[in-house]
């Protein structure tokens, strides 16, 4: 049966035909479909999916469901698996039972990411081989096969798909065969389980052997194949990057035999040399890192053939950013030494407005920030922010985020740069999931080492950015479940915060008030601006108006806001269709111009 | 039979809904289809490209520059934006509406609709200029401005698939209660291109 299914549907279908009983992530994008699409299916297959507060903590739990002999699934993005880089280098040497499969996503560009690292690297440095998927198809069947490898190896598999096989649909074959339940044999006590260094010297040797194994079975993987062509020039091809080389191919008219490669690490050697044979020059076309082609420059070497590689080290294939059916186009006619005829389309437009994303109109984040940066006005404060919708708080006109690096980072920032400059405000802002994902740890020790700092928890009541999932501080699981909700502000009371408050950031007055006094504590304060994601609200607020009559055209309200409900009109400020009514600019508006929809005039 | 199209938009104004309404009726035709959208990092108001791929030989989801059969601009700066995309001879179907970004209202980017219009009538070979928006906002809620826009596209007969049948998917597609109105933006747009 054919179905419409995006990249990352297309892999929750195949985890289930794969036999996949224990599911478990944190949301990032581009992965956060992968786990949502097999929650939604949890009740009906009898699969357990939970979300876990962070990376490190979700492939610890899919570890121990796999030592159960359970087949487990982890999902997360590139930047996820540094903070679960610790349990996975060391699951390399311990091994699994049940099979267990990492879906890391990649975000070549980066379209909504911190960076452009490679997890097909990161496979290789802990010694653990990764699939690599060029189109939604492939991607369900690498998922359900990823199990049998796993389980084959002792060891776990990396999944990795990048933004364009995450994010893009296609006519995908999905088995409506049911899959049996596979029998759980369960957690057998030895002294396997248990990484001594006299056990990790032993393990290490046999993670070693199992390079060899790994590289065997993908020997004669239906992931690589080779293509068919003429002439003693080839190209090489990973992942996405194969589609983009086969259509550059049919629109520059060539015929040249093209190996795709879908097991990038640990890359099939005899394949390759078969592949080799009968080529003089061959191209290495992949996103991001030369991991094909480090690994084909080291056999070319040990086995001494006389090909021409060409690729990344020569400059000819870029290493930052994504590649295009374009750019691969002109690899090819440089690495054929060929001229392209057709010339690239000149279009001189008229100069088109700026268009980053923003924070939405009503995001009571923009009410949030404001209120800081008023409570700190004529101060030096420094604002760190975190990873969230509300990095944006970084742009024009709120300016109110000076700093970002990673999940967590807010408070531990402000730690570092507070103990430099004890004489400036630190504002460190974060995300109620950011907070129970790696916020928590910075909390405590800003608290023990006696920081002097405020933290704005920014509890919009779900993981925004990411398409809204849930997290401890909410009443609900993963799978719709009803939970007791951890409170954030007294679990930052029980860490020994001297200042908590919890405040509605709709309310102007009140959360000023709250934020003078955070400031002016002596020691570490916390403030949860509570109020949930206008994205989530369905109605309920009138929108406001301006009343010509009144408004001075001052500007305050678009130049201080930034509001993309308010914009610029013949006459002064017009409030458009999308305003929610979240009433800030209502409250700040020094003439009292504006005003409910409808209401009194 | 191979088909490239590409909509441009401002996020929040149904972009992704429209390809795969269009994507989902290419494959219940019995054609291969391939569509990218722009999902994630708040997309609400930043720039957003669909891209929908139809018909054999359609490889990685991405349209190449220049190829595009057909260009469905939901905004006038966006569609401009898109023409990029556009092969030579290529239609555009483009949405008067303007969304001016804060950032014009900051005064930090310029935005001259008029400067849009000549460009479009000067450089496009085959254009529709219609104000979907308002038609949108006709049949019942100005949030259906991505089907006035399909019905447009239908009228002129390009799709691979007949009009009835596109019709039906987004019924498929769209929840009962909202169907009216969305069919009511449809015809709109049908009818804002000549059609009956």
């Amino acid at each position: 049966m054919k179905k419409l299914l995006m990249g990352n549907e297309a892999m929750a279908y195949g985890a289930i035909e794969g036999g996949v009983q224990v599911v478990t992530g944190y949301p990032g994008t581009p992965s956060s479909e992968v786990f949502t699409s097999l929650a939604a299916m949890a009740k009906e297959k009898k699969i357990v999916a939970q979300w876990s507060v962070n990376e490190k903590v979700a492939l610890e739990v899919a570890a121990g469901a796999a030592y159960a002999g359970a087949r487990a699934m982890v999902t997360m993005k590139q930047v996820g698996l540094n903070v679960a880089a610790d349990p996975l280098m060391t699951l390399a040497y311990i091994g699994i039972k049940g099979g267990l499969v990492l879906v890391v996503a990649d975000d070549p560009g980066p379209h909504s990411s911190q960076n452009e690292q490679d997890t097909r690297r990161f496979a290789s440095f802990a010694k653990l081989p990764v699939l690599d998927p060029a189109d939604p198809q492939e991607a369900l069947i690498m998922a359900r096969e990823a199990f049998e490898i796993s389980e084959k190896l002792g060891l776990p598999v990396l999944l990795r798909p990048t933004t364009r096989t995450c994010h893009v649909c296609q006519d995908v074959e999905v088995s409506d065969a049911i899959v049996p339940t596979q029998e759980v044999t369960g957690f057998e006590k030895n002294p396997g389980w248990v990484i001594f260094p006299s056990l990790a010297s032993k393990r290490h040797s046999w993670l070693n052997q199992q390079q060899d194994e790994a590289r065997q079975l993908f020997e004669s993987s239906s992931f690589n194949r080779i293509d068919p062509g003429t002439g003693r020039q080839g190209i090489i091809a990973g992942g996405v990057a194969y589609h983009y080389v086969k259509e550059a191919l049919d629109l520059l008219g060539l015929d040249i035999p093209v190996l795709k490669i879908g097991t990038p690490y640990p890359l099939p050697v005899n394949l390759v040399m078969k592949y080799l044979d009968k080529l003089d020059r061959v191209l290495v076309v992949e996103e991001q890192e030369p991991v094909l082609e480090d690994q084909l420059i080291q056999m070319v070497f040990q086995h001494r053939r006389p090909v021409i590689l060409r690729g990344k080290y020569n400059r000819l294939v870029p290493r930052e950013g994504e590649l295009d059916t374009g750019k691969v186009k002109e690899i090819i006619a440089n690495f054929l030494k060929i001229e392209l005829s057709d010339h690239k389309k000149v279009l001189n437009s008229p100069p088109l407005p700026v268009r980053p994303p923003i924070l939405c109109a009503g995001c009571p984040h923009r009410a949030s920030f404001y209120v800081f940066k008023q409570a700190a006005l004529g101060t030096d404060a420094i604002f760190t922010g975190d990873i969230g919708c509300y990095t944006l708080g970084n742009m024009a006109p709120l300016h109110a985020v000076d700093t970002c690096l990673c999940m967590g980072a807010s408070i531990t920032i402000g730690s570092g740069l507070q103990m430099v400059e004890p004489n400036k405000k630190i504002v460190a802002f974060l995300g109620d999931s950011t907070f129970f994902h790696t916020g928590l740890p910075g909390l405590i020790n800003a608290v023990h080492n006696q920081a002097k700092q405020t933290v704005v928890v920014l509890d919009n009541r779900t993981t925004a950015m990411t398409g809204h999932q849930s997290h401890p501080g909410l009443p609900r699981t993963a799978i719709g479940e009803p939970v007791e909700p951890l409170d954030i502000a007294r679990l930052a009371e029980a860490c020994g915060v001297g200042f908590v408050r919890v405040v509605d950031p709709y309310d102007y007055a009140a959360s000023l008030e709250v934020a003078r006094q955070a400031l002016a504590f002596e020691g570490v304060a916390v403030v949860v601006m509570r109020r949930e994601c206008v994205a989530l609200v369905k109605g309920g607020q009138t929108a406001r108006v301006i009343d010509s009559e009144k408004c001075l055209d001052c500007g305050l309200c678009i130049e201080e806001l930034g509001c993309p409900a308010i914009a610029r009109g013949e006459e002064g400020p017009v409030i458009g269709d999308t305003c929610t009514g979240c009433d800030l600019c209502r409250q700040l508006c020094p003439t009292g111009a504006i005003i409910e929809r409808g209401g009194a005039e | 039979m191979r088909l490239d199209i590409v909509i441009t938009g401002v996020g929040g104004q149904g972009n992704v809904l429209a390809s795969r309404i269009l994507a989902k009726a290419a494959m219940e035709w019995g054609l291969p289809v391939r569509t990218s959208e722009a999902i994630g990092m708040a997309q609400r108001e930043g720039v957003v490209m669909s891209q929908v791929r139809m018909g054999e030989g359609a490889y990685g989801a991405l349209i190449p520059d220049g190829s595009a059969d057909i260009l469905l601009g939901f905004e006038l700066a966006e569609t401009i934006r898109g023409l990029a995309k556009l092969k030579t001879g290529g239609v555009v179907i483009a949405n008067r509406q303007t969304i001016f970004p804060v950032s014009v209202s900051l005064g930090l980017s310029q935005y001259e609709p008029e400067q849009m219009i000549s460009y479009l009538e000067n450089t496009a070979a085959q254009y529709h200029l219609l104000d979907a928006t308002a038609l949108a906002g006709e049949a019942g809620t100005y949030k259906c401005t991505n089907i006035v826009m399909l019905g447009a596209l239908a009228s002129l007969g390009i799709l691979p698939y007949d009009e009835e049948h596109l019709k039906q998917v987004m019924l498929d597609v769209i929840p009962p209660k909202l169907r009216d109105i969305n069919l009511r933006a449809f015809a709109l747009g049908r009818q804002a291109l000549g059609g009956e």
